[in-house]
């Protein structure tokens, strides 16, 4: 995305600005994938820690291995793949759900994954990962996301958006608990801007609000989806054939 | 123990339904168009000869002593029943239609004729024992009800193994179960008469106890491991199934990613063409691995509902243009005349959009079905593009997108986005 890959560039040093979200700062990050040949390409293209402001700080190839090393290294923000050996990411989560909740220095996860199955990338999401993002995406947006997780925003890909309103959108039962399962109007129409591929700045200029506004609005997104009904999730699952 | 049922599942699963494997020529009762166990039927086929023979050949045997009859149920037990081994002789004989009515037909008029010979038979045999030792005619009853009895719940039984091949309706089941109690109820009944002519009568009750005691025994000592062995053979089936749902998949994969890498190392300095393949093969992996339907092979026909369509539609801009699109749907419907005119809007605002958006990144489609209005956005990041700008000749933009929505009665916006590039918004009311 154009309108974000700034801190990228050659910004290594300079304060950069702060709306900006990357310049200056430091990310520590593990990987968690099992295909050794990504592992290397991600950490060739976010790796090179003068210049963004990431460093890998470990590596695993499967749940175990991920667990120790979460474990051992306590980074900031986890890559986390969907499909793992020993149980998926989301047991993964399941098992660092200690970390996630700790209140000092907590581990945050961002699932970064090929999957294209609502149903995969829903549970990470409700596992308590803090966005998804498509292996498509480029090293400077990955980057940008990195940081954006780091400070406890969530972070939702076009896909992700779309998965999201569709499974609140078709649920026709009325929701046992109102306000927590469903969207309001706001949060639709900050959604729908995702999945149409606008960037946070670009749709906090299409709403005339600012963007803190508008991660605020993913954020309270994010916790819906994490704690809204199961009832309601499993039903729209299931019409979708997706269990 | 998790080794044993993968490696045992291939041979057992590719026998069942397929008829080619004759060259191995294994012996197999005939599963179709038999009369009675399918024995006669089989062995013909493999010795390829006329049916008619091999059961006049059991028929003058069962004469001789009842030696055909024994001869018969021996292989009934021993010879496993199979689909094979009717393709050679038997079938030219007697199906020379093509599946249908007449094989549904011809078994049930075949089977009329077997009782009555039975019947015939069994007489002529009473008959003739009844001649020869006299002291033997009060066995002869008894046995001939247990006899008839065995053969039904025998017969029962090879159906439940056919039931697996071929779906069985609901009545037809219910048929098989009073089949089956039938066919104990004539063993029991030939039992007791068993019993009775031997004068047994009157220890009945120490019998009966005896025998229910024994049963329970056996159930107390067997039952936990007949259970177990249940157990086991159902979760071997569904690790079969799935092997062979993974081999499905494998099997397709594989051949057209090995194509699809070949054509990518020869087409290695074209760079364009090779991001066209990959994008191509990854679609259609997509396709394989996430579709619900699990078919994922692209139907030629028309899409008939607004997420295929709209998926098509990317799919097929993208790969003339070689520019990436990312598609988002939410929700979905079935297809009428106006959404078909809406997407070629939307194709047209694809087309322009992978034209003229430069090397902006992908273009990023989204559709949403909320209610009766149906939503489409395409939004390039490109230099923009500024509707008063275009020449008056050029009517592509006009035409065949702000027209064509209007005259259907949609509307289309397009706007410069903020910080570059343009999206198109297509806006249509569903049909009906």
């Amino acid at each position: 995305m154009s309108g974000e890959g700034v801190q990228a560039e050659g910004t290594a040093g300079t304060p950069g600005d702060p709306a900006e979200g990357g310049a200056g700062r430091h990310a520590r990050v593990v990987l968690v994938d099992d295909h050794r040949m990504f592992r290397t390409g991600v950490q060739a293209e976010i790796g090179r820690t003068e210049q963004t402001g990431v460093e890998v700080v470990g590596e695993a190839a499967d749940v175990d291995q991920a667990v120790t090393v979460i474990t051992a290294t306590r980074p900031e923000v986890v890559l986390l793949d969907v499909h793992l050996p020993g149980g998926g990411g989301v047991e993964v989560l399941r098992r660092c759900a200690p970390l996630m909740a700790a209140a000092e220095n907590p581990v945050r996860f961002l699932a970064l994954s090929v999957s294209d199955a609502a149903e995969d990338v829903i549970g990470v999401i409700r596992g308590g990962a803090r966005g998804y993002v498509t292996k498509t995406i480029t090293g400077t947006d990955l980057v940008d996301s990195i940081f954006r997780v780091q400070d406890g925003d969530a972070v939702f890909s076009p896909r992700l958006a779309g998965f999201v309103l569709d499974a609140f959108a078709s649920s026709d039962a009325p929701p046992v608990d109102e306000d927590m399962d469903r969207l309001t109007q706001r949060e639709r129409e900050v959604l729908r801007l995702i999945a149409r591929g606008y960037a946070y700045k670009e749709i906090a200029k299409q709403l005339f609000i600012s963007v803190k506004t508008v991660e605020s609005h993913v954020s309270a997104v994010l916790r819906k989806l994490q704690l809204s009904n199961r009832h309601e999730l499993t039903r729209w699952a299931t019409a979708r054939r997706l269990v | 123990m998790p080794a044993a049922p993968p490696r045992s599942a291939p041979p057992s699963y590719s026998r069942a339904p397929a008829p080619e494997d004759q060259p191995t020529r294994k012996l197999y009762r005939s599963a179709d168009g038999r009369l009675l166990g399918g024995v006669a039927r089989g062995l013909a086929g493999h010795m390829g000869l006329p049916v008619v023979w091999v059961r006049l050949v059991f028929l003058g045997l069962f004469f001789a002593e009842g030696l055909g009859a024994l001869l018969y149920a021996v292989f009934w037990i021993v010879v496993p029943l199979g689909v094979g081994g009717t393709t050679t002789g038997p079938r030219s004989l007697f199906e020379t239609s093509p599946d249908g009515r007449r094989r549904l037909r011809k078994p049930d008029k075949g089977q009329v004729f077997a009782l009555v010979a039975l019947v015939i038979g069994a007489a002529v045999f009473v008959g003739n024992v009844n001649l020869g030792r006299n002291h033997a005619d009060r066995y002869i009853w008894p046995t001939l009800l247990i006899g008839a009895g065995v053969v039904l719940v025998w017969r029962q039984a090879d159906n439940a193994r056919r039931a697996r091949w071929t779906d069985v309706g609901r009545r037809r089941r219910l048929l098989q179960l009073a089949r089956g109690f039938a066919g104990v109820a004539l063993v029991g009944l030939g039992l007791a008469v068993f019993m009775v002519v031997r004068g047994a009568a009157a220890q009945l009750g120490n019998v009966l106890t005896g025998a229910i005691a024994v049963v329970a025994g056996v159930a107390l000592l067997m039952g936990p491991w007949l259970v177990r062995m249940t157990q086991d053979l159902s979760e071997e089936r569904l690790m079969r199934i799935r092997a062979q749902e993974r081999a499905e998949v494998a099997a397709h994969v594989h051949d057209s990613v090995l194509h699809t890498l070949t054509l990518i190392q020869r087409n290695a300095d074209e760079p364009g063409e090779v991001r066209r393949l990959a994008r191509a093969q990854e679609r259609e992996l997509r396709a394989w691995l996430y579709n619900p339907e699990g078919t994922g092979k692209e139907e030629a026909d028309e899409p008939a509902t607004l997420a295929d369509a709209v998926k098509r539609t990317a799919a097929e801009v993208e790969d003339y243009h070689g520019v990436p699109i990312e598609v988002v749907v939410v929700g979905d419907c079935p297809l009428d005349d106006r959404l078909a005119a809406q997407m070629q809007a939307a194709r047209e605002a694809m087309v322009n959009a992978a034209k003229y958006g430069g090397d902006g990144g992908a273009v990023q489609v989204f559709a949403e079905v909320d209610g009766r209005t149906v939503f489409l956005s395409v939004r390039d990041r490109g230099p923009g593009f500024d509707l008063d700008a275009v020449p008056d000749d050029r009517m592509g933009v006009r035409e065949s997108i702000i027209g064509r929505m209007q005259r259907h009665g949609g509307t289309a916006r397009l706007r410069a986005v903020p910080d570059g590039g343009t999206e198109v918004e297509l806006e249509m009311e569903r049909a009906d």
